[in-house]
């Protein structure tokens, strides 16, 4: 059984070493978190700024369901995916299961609703601030969202961080409508996953310190563009 | 939209009367102040004129139609400052009338020119000052031309200064033939700004008067006091 402090040095080895299989693991990651991201922030804010501005039955109802769905178990989605894709399922013919597309489409229903719960708090807060003005200058309720979005568009790069959080370290998803093909579809965590129980630890610690790390730049990127945007904005 | 004819004007959320039955009429010209102690209904009576509070009674007649369509617009005492330039934020509202971007710049400068910001356009709207802002606000709400400007203290909180600068703004936009309808609390100001005066107390209009006899000779007790309660010299007309 080889000591801790070994394992982290073989990890430390394979990183410096920039081992392909890592760096293959890693760049398919940030494409299918990334792709999830970018359709998560193309559907979930503007969703997320209509239930804060929009008036209309049922949307105290919505927004209690778009808060509940935020911690929706991410092998719920995994399975409702794969049952579409799957050949007998209504998109089965797209032949979608076991791809990166399939990971994407699952990771962007996962985060729809974080992104929007996120955005809708964030939104409702100006829109108490502006709504009056708005009214008056006769805006339409699309051009209110729109005009929100943007003037949030700092404050919003928190519900995005949130969502590519959790698009990227949610393992059930990917690993039900992916399957972890080896150099397909396997990302950080499925591939922690597998290297632990094959007990290929170094390889494990290595995905998981890049995980950690791809996170943290993430993160003081945004902090530091929210700081420049204050200071320019205020 | 003129002569509007105001009929009984209500608003009175949860039974209790904040507009108590206004009677009104605005003619076509002028500055009119709405002037009144502290709670007496003028902010509600212009966000009623402008359709953000919805009267629970009585008739609105805006030349023929029982409610304005376009060309009413509000300012008021706190702008809202979107996180955008200064040039942005005047543009903004030539949005909803659909006019190109690169339009609604051209003429937002325009309009910054004559209020005094054209120099200020690319910085922060929110970095102005209290004065700046509230020119700002006349420039977004002038940009539209509206028939009916409606001002709720707009120089609450500014110095001398910058209350002269908002002052000639306000002429200007009259001379634009913009109807404006002003509240404030500065009766120095509506002794210069002012063609007719609405007095108001409890919800109600207690005298509707040109602004010499208002202050010369007001018709009621409650105004004659408010006036020597706020303006503690005399007036000479
Ligand atoms: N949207 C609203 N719904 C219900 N009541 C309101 C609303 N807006 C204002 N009021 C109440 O109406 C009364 C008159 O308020 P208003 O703001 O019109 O006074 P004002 O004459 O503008 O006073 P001030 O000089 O202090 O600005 C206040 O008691 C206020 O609480
Ligand atoms: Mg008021």
């Amino acid at each position: 059984m080889p000591t801790l402090s070994s394992t982290f040095a073989e990890a430390f080895v394979l990183l410096l070493a920039f081992d392909e299989r890592v760096a293959e693991i890693v760049w398919l990651s940030l494409k299918v978190s990334g792709g999830a991201v970018v359709l998560g922030t193309l559907i979930g804010l503007p969703i997320g700024a209509c239930l804060a501005i929009g008036r209309f039955p049922g949307k105290t109802t919505l927004t209690v369901v778009m808060n509940g769905l935020m911690g929706l178990p991410s092998v719920v989605v995994g399975v409702v995916v794969y049952l579409m894709l799957s050949r007998s399922g209504p998109f089965g013919g797209f032949g979608l299961l076991y791809t990166p597309t399939a990971m994407i489409i699952a990771q962007t229903l996962l985060v729809i609703p974080l992104m929007a719960a996120i955005a809708r708090q964030v939104v409702d807060d100006a829109w108490q601030r502006y709504a009056e003005e708005l009214q008056v200058m006769r805006f339409s309720w699309w051009q209110s969202v729109t005009t929100l979005l943007h003037d949030c568009r700092h404050s919003l790069m928190v519900a995005v961080l949130a969502g590519l959080g959790r698009a990227m370290s949610e393992v059930g998803a990917v690993m039900i409508v992916g399957g972890n093909i080896d150099r397909a579809t396997r990302v950080m965590t499925t591939a922690i996953a597998l290297e632990t129980s094959k007990g290929d630890l170094p390889l494990a610690i290595a995905l998981g310190l890049v995980l950690i790390l791809v996170i943290l730049v993430l993160n003081a990127v945004a902090f530091a563009m929210r700081g420049w945007a204050m200071r320019r904005y205020g | 939209m003129f002569p509007i004819r105001v009929r009984d004007l209500r608003f009175q959320p949860n039974g209790r009367p904040v507009l108590d039955g206004i009677d009104l009429d605005i003619a076509d010209e002028g500055i009119t102040l709405v002037l009144g102690p502290n709670g007496a209904g003028k902010s509600v009576l212009l966000r009623t004129l402008c359709g953000l509070i919805a009267p629970t009674g009585g008739t609105m007649d805006w030349g023929g139609g029982a409610r304005p369509e376009r060309g009413v617009m509000m300012v008021f005492q706190h702008p809202m400052m979107l996180r955008s330039s200064v040039l942005d934020n005047v543009a903004l509202a030539l949005k909803p009338q659909g006019v190109a971007r690169q339009q609604r710049h051209l003429r937002a400068m325009t309009i910054l020119e004559r209020v005094g910001l054209a120099h200020r356009s690319t910085d922060s709207a929110r970095q102005l000052s209290g004065g700046e802002q509230q020119r700002l606000a006349l420039a977004r709400a002038w940009l539209t031309r509206p028939k009916l400007l409606l001002l709720d203290e707009p120089t609450a909180s500014l110095d001398p200064s910058a209350t002269a600068e908002v002052e000639r703004i306000v002429r200007e936009i009259r001379t634009d033939g913009t109807r404006i309808l002003m509240t404030t609390h500065n009766l120095g100001q509506a002794t210069r700004l002012g063609d007719d005066v609405i007095f108001m107390s409890a919800g109600k209009v207690r005298e509707h008067s040109p602004l010499q006899r208002f202050f010369a000779r007001p018709s009621s007790e409650e105004a004659r006091l408010f006036i020597q309660g706020e303006l503690p010299w005399r007036l000479n007309f």
